[in-house]
């Protein structure tokens, strides 16, 4: 048995257990920007998660004459839960499409979405399932890019 | 034989038991590293976001209760959230896993409280400390080590004011730091520097006397509830937007695009056209806020959405000054509440 299979089972099992309240979800990926870049774009795509767009903020900034590393912010959804949104629920208009902001440090790539428990801290019982959905696919997707 | 082979199995195995209880306790320790830690403090522990957890220095010369507080209580407003849901035994598990880093035992402190004298304290620690910990024991600025951006401290000078420090670190722990300095930062030996002892204590004495003082309110989270700028449009659908767009360029955003929600996810020509949104951007804004915190790329770029439904015209943005609560980061506060109120200027003047 690899040494890493253990740290994996754990993994796991820390996926199953009841989620922490966290304000940000972060993941720091052991690959270079554009190797996690592309490793996103499928891990989105394996969750049936549709890439609307790319925001290249780095290309903006450099372009004004500013100084940065690799920095995007990639927009993905789902078309029903957008039209679900602004259908039922108006204030998560501008919180779709969902977010991620991927960003270079080094050779290694960080990950970050809010956690949108946090924000909408609802009672509303449809728009906390809607929420608490919303959450788990993010966890799913950033679990997927933590794992080698 | 077969008998005298069993019994030294049997006296054996309590021990393997425990080296496999305490491989799964590391091994526990490193998934919980993996998943809460490595983000910002590195999978070895080198640093970025966070600061170096293997620095040997600092791992000889914090506790493991130093540590353990820490991750209980974070650093309030400092970047460092407060695992407040993560058990004991998880904790354990961690600065177990974080050891491994530099092996061996580290220094144990007294546990007496430092005596000396505050006003002293006070005197000394202007002279010498506030240039790198801030006149009220405020701390650096900065993120931590990102190299993604250029940084002037390969650690930021810690807050000596925060809650989360205050407990997390004994009287004796300061002083040590005061007395040794911390080898690979810019922590130099006071020691060295010519302080007696005693002026040592007096400084203790003086940054234990921040416990007293309750967080300067730019030192604190901004407390809002809405995470949603709403507003009604006095104007139709199509005059809104011109007016938005109108009031971004008169606050100096430049705008960078324009699309429906449904963009990317219908045939072009098929997204419902009374869902617009405008993109818009101030690149030296957006620069300043990236320097003090890498992860503020959630809020971009700036958005205004305009919706259309049931013959009524509604304007919607992110309220940044609920989000800035997320990143715990007060350097944000001054920053979000700016940005709160040029959305609420941009959308007023193109609503009202």
């Amino acid at each position: 048995m690899s040494s890493r299979k253990p740290v994996l089972l754990l993994l796991l099992w820390l996926l199953a257990t009841p989620a922490l309240a966290e304000d940000l979800l972060m993941a720091r990926i052991p690959m270079t920007f554009p190797e996690a870049m592309l490793k996103l774009q499928n891990v989105l795509k394996q969750h049936g998660q549709t890439l609307s767009r790319v925001q290249r903020v780095d290309i903006g900034l450099t372009a004004k004459g500013y100084k940065t590393d690799k920095y995007r912010v990639v927009f993905f959804g789902r078309l029903e839960e957008i039209r679900e949104v602004a259908d039922k629920y108006p204030m998560l208009i501008p919180y779709v499409p969902h977010k991620i902001a991927i960003f270079a440090e080094e050779d290694e790539t960080l990950i970050v979405a809010a956690n949108p428990e946090r924000l909408f801290p609802e009672k509303d019982p449809a728009l906390q399932r809607f929420v608490r959905q919303w959450k788990k696919d993010l966890e799913a997707i950033f679990h997927d890019m933590r794992e080698e | 034989m077969p008998i005298r082979l069993l019994l030294i199995l049997a006296l054996l195995l309590p021990l393997t038991a425990q080296a496999s209880h305490e491989k799964a306790g590391t091994d526990r320790g490193e998934a919980l590293y993996r998943q809460h830690c490595a983000a910002c403090h590195g999978y070895d522990g080198n640093g970025g976001v966070g600061v170096p957890l293997a620095l040997p220095d600092f791992q000889y010369s914090v506790t493991n209760k130093f540590l353990e507080t820490t991750i209980r209580m974070g650093r309030p407003g400092r970047i460092m959230p407060a695992f407040s849901s993560l058990s004991d035994e998880d904790i354990k598990a961690i600065v177990k896993y974080i050891r491994r880093w530099a092996p061996g035992k580290p220094f144990r402190y007294p546990v007496e409280p430092v005596r000396g004298d505050r006003e002293r304290g006070r005197q000394l620690y202007a002279k010498y400390c506030a240039a790198c910990h801030g006149p009220n024991g405020e701390g650096g600025k900065g993120t931590g080590v990102t190299f993604s951006r250029p940084r002037d401290l390969p650690i930021i000078p810690p807050a000596l004011n925060n809650p989360g420090f205050l407990a997390a670190a004994s009287d004796q722990f300061i002083k040590a730091t005061l007395m040794n300095g911390r080898e690979g930062t810019p922590m130099i030996s006071f020691l060295k520097q010519g302080l007696s002892e005693q002026d040592i204590n007096d400084l203790v004495v003086f940054v234990r006397s921040f416990e007293q003082n309750p967080l300067p309110i730019e030192q604190r989270p901004i407390e809002t509830e809405e995470a949603t700028i709403v507003y009604d449009s006095e104007y139709d659908f199509q005059t809104t937007i011109n007016n938005i767009k109108d009031a971004a360029v008169g606050n100096n955003f430049i705008i960078i695009r324009e699309q429906k929600l449904e963009t990317g996810f219908v045939p072009k020509g098929q997204e419902n056209p009374k869902q617009h949104i405008i993109y818009f951007c101030n690149f030296g804004f957006l620069n300043k806020a990236l320097a003090i915190d890498p992860r503020v790329g959630l809020f971009l770029p700036c958005r205004v959405t305009v919706v259309e439904k049931d013959g009524k015209v509604k304007v919607y943005a992110i309220n940044p000054a609920r989000l800035s609560r997320l990143f715990n980061n007060v350097e944000l506060n001054r920053l979000c509440l700016e940005m709160n109120e040029t959305y609420q200027s941009i959308i007023e003047d193109a609503t009202l």
